[in-house]
Parts: structure tokens; sequence; C-alpha cells
């Protein structure tokens, strides 16, 4: 049942840019990029450094850590998928690697959810090939 | 270079309806071309620029098939709601280039009637920043949300403090014949009502109506000899801002960029603003956009806009005919930023008048705070 909710959601749709972001939340590892022309770190995946274009790029293993930037608990959305799941806490996590990401904070009450609690990654697997990054309180 | 005062809106028409189940989203668009030429005292075969958003990818050719026009110039920049502030930019700027001479603006909408269900609902994109977010539940209220939370986290912002602004919209709207909502409402009155995204309320967030509206822009030249007084375009600017690759300030909007290079532009600066049309999707857009547009320092936002500062006879009077809060949003708002800020500048406003009101700013905000957005900024002046 839950499974077959989590189905409903939108599934993200891998392209080649990020496809080897992807394969690695598959494995559960998170991954953000780096430029090694100017050293910038950067979220979310694309070709190419999205501060000179160079194609230069490495993938930097994530700690999986980070803590909350902002938050916000949503009690009403149509869509399928999140009206069977209401309230639901969407969030932009900042990494320890300096970026944020939106993601979906887990593990703990709505209400317990405060900007900069520190978090850490966790994996929804949404399909046999594709889990999605979502985060809960570190030690939880 | 540059359009200071080289054309200006010489006709506005809001269309009255709030909701048009009987009527199609073009026929709104027509009703309101013809309305906004009869003020403008132009015709339709005037009209050698078309500008519109809103519609399919290649909807303004149908448009103006609908109309049966066959402009010279056409501009369907789709940037959000702010797209007709910066139609109303671009319109100048074309004419200010000889591309054409008479140009219609014209929005219409069935969103409401046909159950749209723009702030809470939502899917999946296929731009590459989609797979990275529709899985987490975005929505605009949402995504807007997340500013509101940061705001409060960081500056002190209080939900009294952005309901303030819903009570002020309300008030306007209870002056404004046309506005759907005209109840006064209080601060308490926000806060009771429920909760859609945290810390967002029902009454933070705009309605869903239908509408429509145009706008007739021509050289300043031909202006001098129309109907009405003309409201001179004196600067205009654009931006976007989006999560810049994980490093966005989410407390900053494209306003910040667009503002102080429209008000330069047209040699102004803050305090010569008479009045204001802050596009009003939520609370926290009209509070963000005043500090980025500098109206105030950045996190003063909330003690900005409370004790009547924004209210009709404060300092700045904003969204006088009631807003997307109270007066209508049929999806997207701008041309009714520019409309509004026209009937003002000419005194037409009656009950809502502001006094001696000579220069207008109007800053359109599109898409989401939270994710990516536009920012149009236009000032215009009499």
């Amino acid at each position: 049942m839950a499974e077959e909710r989590k189905q409903r959601k939108p599934i993200p749709r891998v392209d080649e840019e990020s496809k080897p972001f992807w394969e690695a939340c598959a494995r559960h590892e998170l991954y953000v990029q780096k430029c090694r022309h100017c050293g910038k770190v950067f979220y979310y995946p694309r070709s190419f450094c999205p501060e000179d274009l160079t194609q230069d790029l490495e993938w930097v293993k994530c700690s999986g850590r980070g803590k909350v930037y902002t938050f916000t608990v949503t009690y009403q959305n149509q869509s399928p998928g999140f009206r069977e799941n209401l309230p639901y806490v969407m969030a932009y996590v900042e990494l320890e690697e300096g970026v944020r990401m939106l993601t979906n904070i887990v593990g703990c009450k709505p209400e317990e959810v405060r900007i900069d609690m520190p978090v850490e990654v966790a994996f929804e697997d949404v399909t046999p090939d594709l889990s999605i990054p979502v985060f809960k309180p570190v030690g939880k | 270079m540059g359009i200071t005062g080289k054309a200006a809106v010489v006709g506005v028409y809001e269309h009255p309806l709030r909701w048009a189940p009987h009527k199609t989203q073009y026929q709104l668009m027509a009703e309101s071309a013809r309305g906004a030429l009869e003020d403008a005292g132009l015709s339709i075969k005037d009209v050698d620029g078309l500008f519109t958003s809103g519609v399919g990818p290649m909807g303004i050719v149908a448009l103006a098939e609908h109309l049966n026009l066959n402009p010279d110039y056409l501009d369907s920049t789709s940037i959000g709601g702010s797209s007709f502030v910066a139609h109303t930019a671009h319109a100048a700027a074309a004419i200010a280039a000889g591309y054409c001479t008479v140009a219609l603006i014209v929005y219409g909408s069935t969103w409401s009637s046909d159950r749209f269900a723009i702030g809470t609902g939502g899917g999946a994109g296929s731009d590459p920043p989609d797979q990275f977010e529709a899985c987490f539940g975005p929505t605009t209220v949402g995504d807007y949300a997340l500013v509101a939370q940061r705001h409060m986290h960081e500056f002190g912002t209080t939900s009294e403090q952005l309901a303030e602004i819903a009570v002020t919209m309300r008030r306007h709207a209870s002056l404004n014949p046309f506005a759907k909502f005209r109840d006064p409402i209080t601060v308490e009155d926000v806060l009771a009502s429920r909760i859609v995204s945290s810390p967002l309320h029902l009454l933070d967030c705009c309605m869903i109506s239908d509408g429509g509206g145009a706008v007739v822009v021509t050289s300043a030249e031909r202006a001098r000899d129309l109907k009405k007084k003309p409201v001179y375009i004196l600067g205009a600017a654009e931006a976007c801002y989006h999560t810049s690759a994980g490093c966005r300030d989410l407390t900053d909007a494209a306003a910040k960029q667009s503002g102080p290079k429209a008000l330069a532009r047209a040699g102004v600066t803050h305090k010569d603003i008479d009045m204001a049309m802050i596009y009003d999707s939520f609370t926290i857009t009209v509070l963000v956009t005043l500090e980025s547009l500098g109206f105030c320092q950045k996190g003063e936002g909330g003690a900005f806009v409370q004790h009547g500062r924004i209210g009709l006879g404060g300092e700045l009077p904003i969204n006088t005919d009631g807003g997307g809060l109270s007066s209508n949003h049929p999806g997207m708002r701008g041309i009714f930023l520019v409309i509004e800020a026209t009937k003002q500048l000419r005194g037409e406003c009656g009950e809502r008048q502001v006094k001696d009101c000579r220069l207008a700013l109007c800053h359109g905000t599109g898409g989401t705070l939270g994710l990516r957005h536009s920012g149009a900024t236009l000032v215009l002046g009499v």
C-alpha cells in the first residue's frame, strides 16, 4: 500500500546530465559536483560548471549531513501521491558541502522540524531503480 | 537611448467579471481589448503590435486570428504573472524603435471556473530542475512558504505583520465595487484561517478568479491627441532569480535587481513614488518585494507594512484595487498592476484615489519566490 502511494508521486525524469546522480541515489549515496577549473561546488547536477561553463567536473561524495535552511509543513496539495500523505514537510537542507537542496524531512513529527536542525540523508526507494534523497533528524 | 517618456499608456480596461463560466478565455480577451481601445479612443484596426501570455506556445497567433489582426509585432514573453508588466515595457521599446505604433497587451483567464488548482496542485514539468523538485511535493503556496519561514527565522518577521498586508488589501477592496472580496477582515481573522502551508494561512494567499484585462500603449506624440490623459512609461527593468546552483539567499527577490534599475532609468527615487502596485500572490510576496525594491531595508519589511504605511492615506499606498488577495487573481495578475496604476495616475479611482498621484511603480513577480521567479518593474508617470 505504502509502496503504491509513493509510486504515484512524480518520478524524477532522469536525463543524460543527471544520470550519475540518480544512479548514486539508487545505491543510497549522495553526490554533488565540483568544478576542477574554478572550484565551484554546486547542486543540482548538470554537465557543465554553472560558474564558468567548463566541463571539467568531479563528483564529490557527501557526508550526508546538513541542517535545515528553511521548511514548510504542507496541509493542502491535491496532487496524487501527496494528498494521501498530508501533512508533509518540504525543506531546503544546507549540506555540509555548502549547497542547499530541496527535499523532504521525514522520521519526525512535522511540528518538531526547526530551522538549523541537524539532519542526515535517508533514501526513499520509489522504484527498483530509483531512490530519492530525503532527510531525517540526526540519530533518529 | 532608453524608453523614458517615448511611449504612454493610453487605454486600459479591467474586465469586471471574477467568475465567467459562460465565457471563453479568448472572449474575455476580446472584451477586454474592446474596452481598452474604447478607453483610448482607438479601434482594433489601429493595433499593429500584439502582446499576450497565458496562452499556448503559439497562442498569440491564434489570438491574432481570433481578433482578425495582422500585427507587425508580436511578443508572447511568458515569465509568469509578471509577463504583462514586462510586455508594457517591451511595447514602449518596440514603439520607440519604430517596430509598431499601437500596442495591445491583453490577458484573459477562466482558471477559476475551470477549477484549475494553481496554488495547491501541481505536477512534474520537463525542464532540467523539475526532476530535483517535483517528487518533494512543491506547491505554489509551499514554495512561497519556504521564503516566509526563512524570513521569520532571520529577521523575526511575524504572522501578525504578514496579516497586516492582507487586512490592508481587503480595506482597499472594500472601496472597489468590482473586487471579489469586500468584507473587512482583521489580523485575528487571518491568523484564525487554516494553515495551507506553514507559516502561510488561507488569508495570506491570493484567490483564484476568472478575469481579463487590456492595456493600449502608443507613442508619446500620438498619445497627446487621444481621449485620456497620457500615462508615460518612464523606466523599466526585468530580472530572474532561481536556486543559483544551490547558493541562493531565499530572502532576496528578483526585484532587488530590477527595482533600482527601473527607478534609475526613470530618473526618480523611492521618495518620489506616490503609490505602488506590488504583485501580491501572497502576503510574503509583498513584504519581500518591498524590501528588495529598496522601499525599506532588508529585514525591516515586517515593521514597514504596519501602522497604515501601505494603506490609502499612508506613506506608500499599495494595491489600491485590493490586489490579488482581495480583488482578483485569474492565475496571472501583472496586467491589473498596470491598469490600476494608470487609473490612479489619471485620477479616476473615486473613493480609493491616491491624492496628487503623479508617479507610480508596478512590480510583477512571476513563478515562485522559493524556487525560481521573474521580476518586472515599471515606473509610470503623468
